[in-house]
């Protein structure tokens, strides 16, 4: 039974845990360039999600006859490319594949690259130098050579995308969580709990992931946007998703082929890419100051 | 120092074997025959199985791994079918005209970002410490192929000011060379131009807060002289190390850019080898530019013990 002492203790941590919240997203939210990068998220969260109501045209749906329209003209409200396709639909139906790879990437890529990271700084030794070596051999290509030379081989495709994309991002998280596990275990508490016989899935799980995980969560926000940028670039040089589907990097291609007669596909789809990475660097600017300013990201 | 550096080339031997092994595997993992997905549809099986014997392709897989790594020491790639001729050749044809594009950007992003960072941190929460952060953020978060699109609509297509494709012959006098080299350099700069002036804002204003920099001011000296003789080359040794980065990311960047201006570099060189379905001269000019990214690493490594001797490079606790 717990004494009176210890349930007072348990009340004031919860209270200085909830004024630590508190505290958190007051401060984030105080940040005027966070706050404008989560209104971009949430605008392009919900245009993903209410695509089909948002579009006022079936994104593949051609019409030959209203080709190179420009905006306003017939009814569509940023005109069409050369298959006759409405743009403005085009691009509400992009930030779903902008979305969907920019998180699964990065989900791939920190579930994996942390696993690595976490066993390689737990373990050290001889795994720790395999591990390295094998993630500085990764880290050798850069970020999107490697992802173009997976799509290579894997072929064009939304799941490929994810991997390669994804898989470029394993060295990454892997250091990050390498070198937070280094500094954290070797901590005063962590000797203790490992004194008081606790095993290794609980020291790690328990008591370093909670303390890596700041550092995590700020990589992991603007690894969304590097990811967003990679999946554009592979659909720029034809290597992304499949036509005829609608992604940001494929219009720009698209639209590079008619700059003089329809300049305003390549410049809506650009632009539409260059906003959410900026939305999404703007919070994830705001997140690392409002959990630590003095992080070194 | 010398011990240093002894230590840090041999840890450069694994990590080129690593980058061996990933690169062979990946190119292994193609699916079905490789020379049949090189050779196209229309090949016939007598081609194909000329072709797989020509590549080594009937070997056993361990001895195909050796023998391309044999053949990687003595910088024999091989022959390019699509181009018909030594790959080793169409590398050292393409790789200087990277290079050019790749220090030009670099050079533009020291000239306008590190004053910009410089500016910003002096005249902190200022409007031009807002305008400098606000344009850097912009800088960092932008899609550079967009942007050579547009730099090419704007300069070339409704200006007519410069060319958009292509590279200029100094030949054909110095400007033809320069002309063709602005708005590639431009595109490929805007990225390490942002980041500079990031970096070097946050490290000037962390710089400035130190004790000595309050004593020089103390001391009665002059403002431009506290920033320019002490913070600035406090503040400049982070940016080695991001300028050795960026210059090794330029190199690997520059695929984007040099494929939107037609630019004959490595990258226009691995984009075309794609379409051609060449994955001989992807797979070789891939590891080159793995190699040289791992050798400037190692350079910059040197350079920051150089400047820094304290700095303790050797050690791996914290660093992610």
């Amino acid at each position: 039974m717990k004494t009176m002492e210890e349930i007072e203790n348990a009340k004031e941590l919860q209270y200085l845990k909830a004024k630590k919240e508190q505290s958190f997203f007051r401060k984030l939210l105080r940040n005027r360039f966070a706050a404008l990068g989560l209104i971009i998220i949430l605008i392009l969260i919900l245009t993903a999600i209410f695509a089909p109501f948002i579009a006022t045209h079936p994104p593949n749906a051609m019409d030959v006859t209203k080709t190179l329209l420009g905006p306003g003209e017939s009814g569509h409200l940023l005109g069409t490319d050369s298959y006759g396709r409405d743009i403005f639909s085009r691009i509400v139906y992009g930030a779903r594949i902008s979305l969907i790879v920019g998180i699964a990437a990065v989900l791939f890529g920190a579930i994996f690259g942390s696993l690595l990271g976490l066993v390689s700084g737990y373990l050290g030794g001889r795994i720790d130098a395999i591990i390295m070596r094998i993630i500085d051999g990764m880290m050798a290509f850069p970020f999107i050579l490697l992802a173009i030379v997976l799509m290579t081989v894997l072929g064009q495709g939304l799941g490929n995308a994810v991997i390669a994309i994804g898989v470029s991002n394993i060295p990454g998280f892997a250091r990050l969580v390498r070198g937070q596990v280094l500094s954290v275990k070797e901590a005063d508490y962590i000797e203790v709990t490992r004194s008081l016989g606790a095993k290794h899935g609980r020291i790690l799980f328990r008591h370093i992931v909670p303390n890596s995980i700041a550092p995590l969560i700020v990589y992991a926000t603007m690894s969304v946007a590097g990811a967003i940028i990679s999946e554009a670039s592979l659909s720029f040089l034809g290597l992304g998703v499949q036509p005829p589907t609608a992604s940001w990097g494929s219009m720009l291609q698209e639209g590079k082929d008619f700059l003089v007669l329809s300049p305003g596909l390549a410049t809506i789809s650009g632009l539409a890419i260059l906003v959410t990475v900026l939305g999404i660097n703007l919070f994830g600017d705001g997140l690392r100051d409002a959990l630590d300013p003095k992080m070194k990201l | 120092m010398k011990r240093f550096l002894f230590r840090r080339i041999l840890q450069l031997i694994p990590t080129l074997f690593i980058v061996a092994i990933i690169v062979f595997f990946i190119t292994r993992m193609l699916p079905g025959n490789p020379a049949a997905v090189m050779l196209g549809p229309q090949a016939s099986a007598e081609d194909i199985a000329a072709y797989s014997e020509q590549l080594g392709l009937n070997e056993p897989l361990h001895r195909q791994f050796f023998d391309y790594l044999g053949n990687l020491v003595k910088f024999d790639f091989g022959n390019s079918l699509s181009y018909n001729q030594p790959i080793a050749d169409l590398i050292m044809e393409r790789f200087p005209n990277t290079v050019i594009l790749a220090i030009s950007a670099l050079i533009i992003a020291v000239i306008i970002g590190v004053p910009a960072g410089i500016l910003a941190a002096k005249k902190q929460n200022t409007f031009l410490d807002y305008f400098i952060t606000t344009f850097s953020l912009v800088g960092v978060s932008m899609p550079i192929f967009w942007l050579g699109v547009m730099l090419a609509l704007y300069f070339s297509v409704n200006l007519g000011w410069l060319p958009s494709t292509g590279m200029g012959s100094l030949d054909n006098g110095l400007w033809d060379f320069l002309s063709h080299l602005i708005l590639p350099s431009i595109a490929l700069a805007t990225i390490p131009t942002a980041q500079f002036a990031r970096i070097i804002r946050s490290s000037m204003l962390e710089t400035i807060s130190h004790d000595y920099i309050k004593t020089a001011r103390s001391k009665g000296l002059r403002e431009f002289i506290v920033i320019n003789k002490h913070a600035l080359k406090n503040a400049l040794t982070p940016l080695l190390t991001v300028m050795g980065l960026q210059f090794s990311n330029l190199l690997g960047g520059a695929v984007l850019t040099e494929t939107i201006f037609s630019w004959p570099g490595m990258g226009l060189l691995i984009v075309n080898a794609i379409e051609k379905r060449d994955f001989v001269v992807v797979q070789n000019t891939v590891i080159f530019i793995a190699v040289i990214y791992v050798v400037i690493n190692l350079i910059v490594d040197v350079l920051y013990k150089v400047v820094n001797p304290k700095i303790n490079l050797d050690s791996d606790k914290g660093g992610a």
